[in-house]
């Protein structure tokens, strides 16, 4: 059937169904934990360092915003409706989403090969020169060349390889090292860190780190070609460039 | 169909049975070792559970954390409390020479506490942080007396799962489960830093739950309920958190 293998020849397998479905819902609870974070902010918009910090201590940086609460002193004359009760439940939710999720994600990667294969840089790339012909070739807008239809580069893999093994796990840390009943069990986790409210503030500028690499792949992934790579995501099939997009 | 689409099938049918399995003995263990919140239905219940059940294993025996007292805050933070009604003033006016706990419920012999009965009792001091949900913390060295002598005083029976606690006049209930209860540290607080603990802190009494947030450690309480049936209490929720929206455990 002639049909049939002209369809094979332009398709290209390029996601397994464990990655696909890992990454939307990794994408879901992202965005949960995003909104509800940043809501959560707002009842106490200020940052400090150390184990301890309120309104009667000197603060990191303020985010001048209003509040939530009448008992933080903001500049502004008015105060924002209080949507911690569900922020906080479908925080937690989202964030079990992201861990459990996680989980599946890291023992599959470590068995089926995916992290040595598609994630990790080959020894040759383990070079300054590696990443500055990469980021030389971003700038110039060189169009990519024909293996990064099927594999990732070395600027690639090093980001991904950062978001999965340092800010994940570090943004989880930090969510915890903030939780009264898991540092009574784990005292390190919020010590480790310099206390209860660097973790607090930690865990925001990796929230920051994250969305930043959001946007930035949300970004790539359009100049790739946006919903030939979306598509791909969902089916775990590429099809050949050539092809109408 | 294919080899490899068979396979696939077999891998998927054990996955979904291995799953489906997990959830009923995770279901059962959760019911018989009491891991399920009294708040853990509708869309946040997986989470709410999850979280509650993993953090009550972790912590069951546990101390809490306890810090040095060169890192008691200098400026604590009361936040805002609810205006004092007018028998709290009288109360108050008396030095709380009158204030009462009544502690019932599922206990053998019931009983009505002054300040100075709990004074009477064995004293305890220990330095831990409050954190509120919304962000802040701070630490404060407080006394009391142990919620679990008052509860060992009356006679709590076994059949206990909770204890409820109310603040004065409708300013608010809460509740723990029995395991919380009985940690030494959940401390029936009266004194905060060399002092009288101060009304905006919760003075004369307040229950100090230092493995949950700030609002659990419920200010001015007046009474304490042991129950072995939560869905008694309001909307059969925990406490009076749920209705506002907000988790009935608060350890995270």
């Amino acid at each position: 059937m002639p049909a049939v293998s002209q369809l094979e020849r332009t398709k290209i397998r390029r996601h397994s169904g464990v990655v696909r479905v890992t990454h939307w819902l990794t994408f879901a609870a992202f965005i949960a934990l995003l909104v509800t974070g940043g809501e959560l902010v707002i009842s106490h918009p200020r940052f400090y360092w150390g184990e301890v910090g309120n309104v009667n201590t000197k603060p990191l940086f303020v985010i001048p915003i209003p509040s939530s609460r009448d008992t933080v002193p903001t500049g502004y004359g008015y105060v924002m409706p209080d949507q911690n009760g569900w922020s906080r439940y479908l925080h937690f939710e989202a964030a079990w989403v992201c861990v459990l999720t996680g989980i599946v994600y890291g023992i599959y990667g470590l068995v089926s090969g995916h992290f040595r294969k598609n994630l990790f840089s080959e020894r040759r790339d383990w070079h300054w020169r590696a990443f500055r012909d990469r980021i030389a070739q971003y700038l110039r807008r060189k169009p990519p060349d024909s293996a990064e239809e099927t594999s990732y580069n070395v600027l690639q893999r090093t980001a991904y390889v950062v978001v999965i093994f340092v800010l994940f796990p570090l943004v989880i840390w930090t969510g915890l090292a903030m939780s009264p009943a898991f540092t009574a069990a784990f005292p390190w986790t919020a010590e480790l860190l310099g206390g209860r409210q660097s973790a607090r503030t930690i865990h925001f500028f990796v929230s920051w780190l994250l969305l930043s690499f959001l946007i930035v792949h949300v970004a790539m992934v359009a100049m790739a070609g946006f919903w030939r790579r979306v598509r791909s995501m969902i089916t775990g099939n590429l099809r050949s460039s050539e092809e109408g997009r | 169909m294919s080899k490899i689409s068979r396979r696939k099938l077999i891998y998927g049918g054990v996955a979904a049975a291995a799953g489906v399995g997990g959830l009923a003995v995770a279901d059962r263990m959760a019911k018989r070792y009491g891991l399920l919140p009294p708040d853990g239905k509708g869309i946040y219940g997986p989470g709410e559970t999850l979280t509650y059940a993993c953090q009550r294993l972790l912590t069951v025996h546990k101390p809490v954390r306890e810090f040095p007292r060169s890192m008691i805050s200098k400026n604590p933070f009361a936040n805002a409390i609810s205006p004092r009604n007018d028998e709290f003033k009288r109360l108050e006016a008396g030095g709380f020479r009158d204030w009462r706990l009544v502690v019932d419920g599922t206990v053998a012999h019931p009983l009505v506490l002054s300040l100075a009965d709990l004074k009477a009792m064995p004293v305890r001091n220990q330095i831990t942080e409050v954190a509120c949900e919304e962000g802040w913390s701070y630490i404060a060295e407080w006394i009391g007396t142990s919620l679990s002598d008052v509860l060992r005083e009356a006679g709590v029976l076994p059949q206990t799962r909770y204890v409820v606690y109310y603040s004065t006049g409708k300013n608010g209930w809460e509740s723990i489960d029995i395991a919380e209860a009985m940690d030494p540290h959940t401390l029936l607080t009266m004194g905060m830093n060399d002092g009288d603990l101060p009304v905006p802190f919760g003075g004369p009494l307040r229950l100090r739950v230092p493995r949950q947030l700030g609002y659990k450690s419920l200010k001015f309480v007046t009474h304490i309920t042991a129950t072995d049936d939560i869905k008694k209490f309001g909307k059969g929720l925990g406490s009076v958190d749920p209705e506002f929206g907000y988790a009935w455990y608060a350890g995270i």
